[in-house]
């Protein structure tokens, strides 16, 4: 399926879910608001036209405050579906002082650790993840060192760090 | 070669110095610790191996235990979260004990110098290095010649430069 007739069609099964289309993309993605993020996964996941079986990608953006547009983190989703062989990004935006997302783990097992990633890295949170714990930092590490504004330690356990 | 070696009249006896004997027996049995942090251990898995081959100059037991081990090759970038098990793993081997610190992350960070917020910038910040091999990786004739220059080291033929030197 094109990118088209992917809009369409989820728009057909979800009507709310796709919150901003961005067809002109090197990687056509879409907006996803966190609330319909859920529901609209397990049907990209399930429904056998749309078949996204792969989870090609799960990472993190952090994008400080600049002018009048608010400091967002983003969650973002690559999908792949071997059968069709078409591709869809799912981009969510969250607000930095409340950087919750669903986990989409539980449909693609692929998405535990790259969550962890995320989390570890930028901070932020995934509601429903089944271990969300630090995977590259210490488990004592303080910061998420991928945010813009991170300082390094000095120190870390009496080691120096600079 | 010319040893220390003075052989006793009249039977099957040899007098020499046990500094040399314990020195040289150390120096053509180096085991190495089985370890490798990056890049750089995959050059000492080639010293390791057929076309360099360790074996040639008694290292070619790496052992998979610290207790066992005489030397650690440090060979790759060290963490944050690595650098305190190097640390723990180096207390844990036995004296004497050795550490050559192979490829420019083990020496002072290499390219994660400044930005690199989970690096150890030179792993002679938490234990005492013995020999450094500067490259990017080393190659294995590199690594060779550092173990080399360590033997050189513990025949005394040259000044200790890791935990001896730091202690005085």
């Amino acid at each position: 399926m094109e990118f088209d007739d992917l809009i369409r069609h989820i728009r057909a099964a979800l009507p709310e879910a796709v919150a901003e289309e961005h067809p002109e993309a090197f990687s056509p993605w879409i907006r996803v608001e966190r609330g319909q993020l859920p529901e609209l996964a397990r049907l990209l996941r399930d429904d056998p036209s749309l078949d996204f079986a792969q989870l090609m990608c799960l990472s993190g953006v952090h994008v400080p405050a600049a002018g009048d547009a608010p400091e967002t983190l983003w969650s973002v989703i690559h999908l792949f579906s071997p059968r069709h062989h078409h591709k869809l990004g799912l981009k969510v935006v969250l607000d930095a002082a409340d950087p919750v997302c669903p986990s989409v783990a539980e449909l693609w097992p692929t998405a535990d650790w790259h969550e962890r990633e995320s989390y570890d890295l930028l901070g932020i949170r995934y509601l429903g993840h089944p271990d969300l714990r630090r995977i590259l930092c210490p488990d004592d590490w303080e910061g998420h060192p991928l945010r813009k504004d991170y300082q390094a330690p000095a120190t870390y356990n009496g080691m120096p760090l600079d | 070669m010319n040893l220390p070696i003075e052989r006793h009249e009249g039977g099957n006896i040899i007098l020499t110095s046990a500094e040399w004997l314990v020195n040289e027996a150390i120096a053509r049995s180096l085991w190495p610790m089985t370890f490798g942090l990056a890049c750089c251990a995959i050059e000492m898995m080639a010293a390791g191996a057929g076309r360099f081959d360790l074996a040639r100059f008694g290292s070619e037991v790496f052992r998979p235990t610290p207790r066992q081990a005489d030397c650690m090759i440090v060979a790759g970038t060290v963490t944050m979260k690595m650098a305190s098990r190097v640390k723990l793993l180096y207390e844990q081997m036995p004296e004497p004990k050795f550490v050559i610190s192979m490829g420019s992350c083990a020496n002072c960070g290499g390219p994660y110098w400044q930005h690199g917020y989970h690096v150890l910038k030179g792993v002679d910040r938490i234990i005492p290095v013995d020999v450094y091999i500067p490259g990017c990786p080393p190659r294995p004739e590199a690594l060779l010649e550092g173990m080399e220059l360590l033997r050189d080291i513990i025949r005394g033929k040259k000044p200790r430069q890791g935990a001896e030197a730091r202690s005085a």
